[in-house]
């Protein structure tokens, strides 16, 4: 290993994943490969059984490939879960109901031993970071679904994690939500230096985000196309309406109609 | 409102069916006495109100159980063996203790087979045999055995008890202990949790649901092992031994009346963990 790959957060070589199902093998990934530097934010987007959510899963270790390499931070996926190296935000909010907002917020550092005083610092701090202030009392049920995906994206980050794994996290949200949510994310993520792995179906939403896109197609779930995008880290929502954002977002989508082509 | 006339209309219905089989059920017997005595001539009316009245009928009816019921609860001192309030009291200590044990032990085993796939396979079939076994069949030889090693008293009307009430508590729990969803699990892993954690932290919170709804079932159950217990072993009392007694003497009445103060029991059991549950769970903001 020479120096610049101590920089990788993550680096994917030649991973494939066979899921064996009662209809018989199906091939989620085959042959992706895939070197994501510290700080970068990369959106993985296709249509779908492409395999991203797969592939985020299997950086996570919640999936194991059956043939190739991921490497996270150095490590195996294994060793970087037990060191609690990334933070994941599925689809759903999947906060505990039984729990108030705050205390969700604080159940991995409760995993994690933090002590008291402190998990009530770092709840108060991740409420404020995600506009959630004033609201640790309530229960889940009673936030709309957008408040509800904010305090997961708080709890993922409480424990501080150099790493956000995002799997679809705005999917279930309408359009004036998203918005608003793409925009906090992105300044968090100026803000704070991660790197982030963000799933997303929608092509706005991965070009506004986004460092590099990663174009993905089906049937097996591959890498179609990798696209630079570097915007400006202070850009605002306006710049969707600048003519380089939808060359980037026209690329994109090419790249999907590409991909998709053959079994139309 | 709503909710009292359809329960007052029911429960007239079924007094009317009661009253109408206690009239045609007894009514032979009746004749029988009737015969038997000086009084020939009789009207319909008088043997239907002779049969609703009988010292010893096949079936009584509902006002004779609950005049015994108030002679036999409220007229007696609670301290007398006649009285229905001191053989409740044995048979309610038994199945309270029967049932926190049966309820540890329950839970212990949900425990166990959760935290080890294994335990499902080897402990899962005994569970389940333990249950086949007719209890009525199984009582006398666990009070035997119990004596052997000079165990008596309360101790085996309530081992009785537990036995017959940890069996719906384990299947309930395991099924609460595994009904997290997969996300709020992989949630879990991600954090690398460990399985106390998980344990404590997910699948007991959110098995309280099932934990409630099996720990009536388990407390019902008690109370039939703890009656069950006191047929066998009737010596010391207890509703079972009065069901017992008035098997042994034809009194109809006096079985009716224990089985109805067993009932009510084991609803006001039921109706308490019911209410503590009720209240927990609002509290912890589960949904309804």
């Amino acid at each position: 290993m020479n120096k610049t790959t101590k920089l990788d957060a993550i680096e994917i070589s030649e991973v494939s994943l066979t899921f064996q199902t009662s209809d018989g093998p199906v091939q989620a990934l085959s042959g992706v490969d895939l070197t994501i530097a510290k700080g970068e934010f990369v959106s993985f987007i296709g249509p779908s059984g492409c395999g991203k959510t797969t592939l985020l899963r299997a950086v996570a270790d919640l999936e194991s490939p059956t043939a190739g390499e991921i490497r996270v931070n150095g490590m195996s996926p294994h060793e970087a879960r037990i060191r609690r190296a990334y933070g994941y935000v599925f689809q759903a909010p999947a906060l505990y109901p039984w729990r108030t907002v705050a205390a969700n917020i604080a159940l991995p550092l409760e995993i994690m031993g933090i002590d008291r005083a402190e998990r009530k610092k770092r709840v108060e701090r991740g409420l404020e970071l995600v506009n959630l202030k004033g609201f640790g009392q309530k229960f889940p049920w009673q936030l709309s679904g957008g408040m509800q995906q904010r305090a997961s994206i708080a709890r993922a980050l409480s424990f501080d994690p150099d790493l956000l794994l995002m799997d679809e996290p705005f999917g279930a949200l309408d359009e004036i939500v998203r918005d608003m949510l793409n925009q906090q994310l992105l300044e968090l993520w100026a803000k704070t230096g991660k790197t982030a792995l963000f799933v997303t179906h929608s092509i706005p939403e991965a070009v506004f985000l986004s460092t590099r896109i990663v174009v993905m197609s089906p049937r097996p779930g591959r890498i179609h196309d990798v696209i630079e995008c570097n915007f400006p880290r202070d850009r605002t929502l306006d710049i969707r309406e600048t003519s380089e954002f939808l060359e980037v977002a026209h690329r994109v989508r090419l790249g999907l109609r590409e991909g998709h082509s053959y079994d139309v | 409102m709503n909710r009292i006339v359809p329960l007052l209309t029911v429960l007239s219905a079924l007094f009317a069916i009661w009253y109408v089989a206690a009239a045609l059920m007894n009514a032979s017997l009746q004749q029988d006495l009737f015969a038997n005595s000086d009084n020939k001539t009789y009207t319909t009316s008088d043997l239907i109100a002779a049969s609703l009245n009988m010292e010893r009928p096949k079936l009584p009816a509902p006002h004779q159980i609950a005049s015994e019921l108030y002679k036999l609860i409220i007229a007696t001192d609670p301290t007398s063996k006649r009285s229905l309030v001191y053989h409740a009291g044995i048979t309610l200590e038994e199945t309270v203790i029967g049932f926190l044990v049966g309820g540890a032990l329950g839970v212990g085993l949900a425990i166990m087979i959760v935290s080890v796939p294994v335990l499902e396979r080897s402990l899962m079939p005994w569970i389940v045999a333990s249950q086949t076994v007719p209890i009525i069949a199984l009582a006398p030889m666990i009070v035997v055995i119990l004596n052997q090693f000079d165990i008596g008293g309360i101790t085996p009307k309530a081992a009785i008890a537990a036995y017959l009430s940890f069996f719906p508590i384990t299947v309930g729990m395991v099924k609460g202990f595994r009904s997290p969803e997969t996300l709020h699990l992989d949630l879990m892993r991600t954090y690398s949790a460990t399985r106390s954690q998980v344990l404590t932290k997910l699948r007991a919170p959110a098995s309280l649901p099932f934990f409630f709804a099996s720990m009536k079932i388990g407390v019902a159950a008690a109370l039939v092992g703890a009656v069950v217990a006191e047929v066998t072993k009737s010596e010391d009392g207890g509703l079972g031994a009065r069901l017992l007694a008035g098997s042994y003497y034809g009194q109809t009445v006096q079985i009716w009346a224990a089985l109805f103060t067993a009932a009510a029991l084991s609803g006001a059991l039921v109706g308490l963990i019911d209410l503590v549950g009720r209240v927990t769970l609002k509290r912890l903001a589960f949904p309804a």
